[in-house]
């Protein structure tokens, strides 16, 4: 289970790309599968020549930037439909992948990776390493919580709320759509690399299939944890892939092999975009929603409301 | 400040759908004026508030702000100073955003927007200083999502949101018509309060002809894609509702009552 946790808080740096193009954008973006292997690709590749690993890394993520802008341009310069923008670079992106890797796999055995580098400080596997990735992922939440309260951070929230209330204030939504699949995919190549560094090799094929894993991070954890702020709702992204990864775990260990992985992943999103539509969960959603506008309605209890709100 | 020059706009044309929304409107607005626009349903008063906020491209005509050209300007770089409220109280505000997310949003029209904090506390005391103006008691609710409040309390945030941040032009497009009479009243109010304090130069399309007349220093009546009656302060003061019915008759040389002009 700790192997679990800890791919978890490393898969919960792709997730957080996830939710700022699906829940923040409102765009869901299947650049991600390309993205990811471009990142871990690139860092390996690099890695194996002999370049640090943290420079490798920003690398990655550059690599996975330079993706989310075509897929970016294509959306809004070319009008073509978001799902089929990212599709479009996707599958491009495997050619150049394989480009960048040279053959299907490359291996990071015996390499200067990040993980090797905390080896030799005495942090391998288990509860100190799973202490590192916890410090890392919470920094990138931290910014991406700084990043989204910032004035562009502000106008990237409301094009995905509110498009032509934004337009109406002097902003480019085409550009902050840009901003969006860019970081995104920043993220999830970033990611890529860090999930090479971790299984010790790149393979073409380890990003398919992956937006799934994101958007199921991101739809089980804020089913739970809720989105009412953006503090909230990246902590839940975080914690929902953490949550993904047990049940992964749970279902290996039920007997399903991990050739029933994918499987499972659909089944997980299916169910978490189900269940609050049902029965005892739909009424626990709906109280809480009549529990936040009842005071607002009543002006006697407005200060209450006021603090109830004020979840910052 | 606003010019309007020859402008036409047809959408699908040469379709059997083909509709002549806009038929040469010419519109001259000073500084500071506050023109109120009537017309029928499909007489182009909304087609001519989109043109001049850059939704609609024309077909033919210049549109000036303040002696610069835009005609070719995109909306969102015109929207550096133009104002606007829309029919849909959902329509001007974020709806997952708090209150001051949004009014750091409007805030920032017409300036850079950087990685500065969108809200900070000097903002937030102007913010609440601003909103009291609307005697709604918003705030004291600046960290409630804007999603939470009523139509009529959501239109009184987006009319504060539009015009706080000085726009040169104000666009209302029939911003009373989706509410209740007690709050398109108070919406009102506050629109001839913000518009006289800032001295904003504003069209406000209504579909209320008696509103039309109270409000505003100058009245315009648009029909079939043409301004056919514009009157100004004094003359529109002494007018009634019938008297604007009458002379549009005149003008049109037909039959018509309140009631076909506000269908």
């Amino acid at each position: 289970m700790l192997i679990a946790v800890e791919l978890g808080l490393i898969y919960a740096v792709m997730a957080l790309g996830v939710y700022l193009t699906f829940r923040v954008l409102d765009l869901p973006d299947l650049t991600v599968d390309g993205s990811f292997t471009t990142g871990a690709a690139t860092a390996a590749v690099l890695i194996v020549g002999g370049t640090p690993a943290p420079l490798a890394m920003v690398a990655a993520f550059l690599a996975g930037s330079v993706a989310g802008l075509v897929t970016g341009l294509l959306h809004t310069k070319g009008n073509i439909n978001g799902l089929l923008a990212g599709i479009l670079t996707m599958i491009g992106l495997y050619s150049i992948n394989l480009r960048i890797l040279g053959q299907a796999n490359v291996s990071l055995l015996g390499e200067d990776t990040m993980f090797q580098a905390l080896r030799v400080m005495g942090i391998s596997r288990g509860p100190l390493l799973i202490g590192v990735l916890v410090i890392m992922v919470v920094v990138i939440k931290v910014i991406i919580d700084w990043f989204l309260a910032t004035d562009v951070g502000l106008a990237l929230q409301a094009t995905g709320d509110n498009e032509e209330m934004i337009r109406s204030f002097g902003v480019s939504t085409d550009r902050m759509k840009m901003v969006g699949l860019v970081l995104s995919n920043g993220l999830v190549a970033l990611c890529g690399s860090l999930v090479a560094q971790y299984q010790g090799f790149a393979d073409i094929g380890m990003g398919v299939g992956l937006i799934l894993v994101g958007l199921a991070s991101v739809i089980v954890g804020q089913a739970i944890f809720g989105t009412r702020t953006t503090f909230v709702a990246t902590g839940a992204v975080v914690i929902g892939a953490v949550i993904y990864r047990a049940a992964i775990q749970i279902a290996l260990q039920v007997g399903l092999t991990p050739n029933d992985m994918k499987l499972i992943s659909a089944i997980l999103v299916v169910i978490a975009l189900l269940v609050p539509q049902w029965g005892v969960f739909r009424r626990s959603r709906r109280r809480r929603v009549r529990a936040s506008s009842t005071p607002a309605a009543n002006p006697t209890t407005r200060s209450a409301a006021g603090d109830s709100a004020s979840g910052r | 400040m606003l010019h309007v020059d020859g402008v036409h706009k047809t959408f699908f044309p040469n379709t059997v759908n083909e509709r002549r929304a806009l038929r040469g409107i010419d519109l001259y607005l000073d500084h500071g004026e506050f023109v109120t626009v009537i017309g029928s349903n499909g007489a182009g008063k909304s087609t001519m508030l989109n043109a001049i906020a850059g939704k609609v491209a024309p077909d033919e005509g210049r549109i000036w702000i303040d002696d610069a050209e835009v005609t070719k300007q995109r909306d969102h770089v015109r929207a550096k100073v133009v104002g606007r409220v829309f029919q849909n109280p959902m329509a001007g505000t974020s709806p997952d955003l708090t209150i001051e997310q949004n009014m750091a949003l409007a805030y920032k029209r017409g300036h850079t927007r950087g990685l500065g904090r969108g809200v900070t506390k000097d903002k937030k005391e102007f913010f609440a200083e601003e909103l009291t103006k609307l005697e709604l008691g918003l705030e004291d609710r600046l960290t409630a999502k804007a999603g939470l409040l009523s139509g009529g309390q959501r239109q009184a945030l987006s009319l504060l949101m539009a015009t706080f941040s000085h726009p040169k032009i104000l666009l209302l497009d029939e911003h009373t018509a989706a509410l209740d009479p007690q709050r398109a009243d108070l919406v009102t109010r506050l629109t001839e309060k913000v518009v006289a304090e800032q001295n904003l130069t504003t069209l406000m399309v209504t579909h209320n002809m008696a509103q039309a007349l109270q409000v505003g220093t100058r009245l315009i009546m648009m029909h079939e894609g043409e301004v056919i009656l514009d009157i100004g302060h004094e003359e529109k003061q002494a007018m009634s509702v019938d008297d604007l019915l009458a002379e549009f008759s005149r003008i049109k040389g037909a039959q018509l009552d309140d009631r076909t002009l506000l269908q």
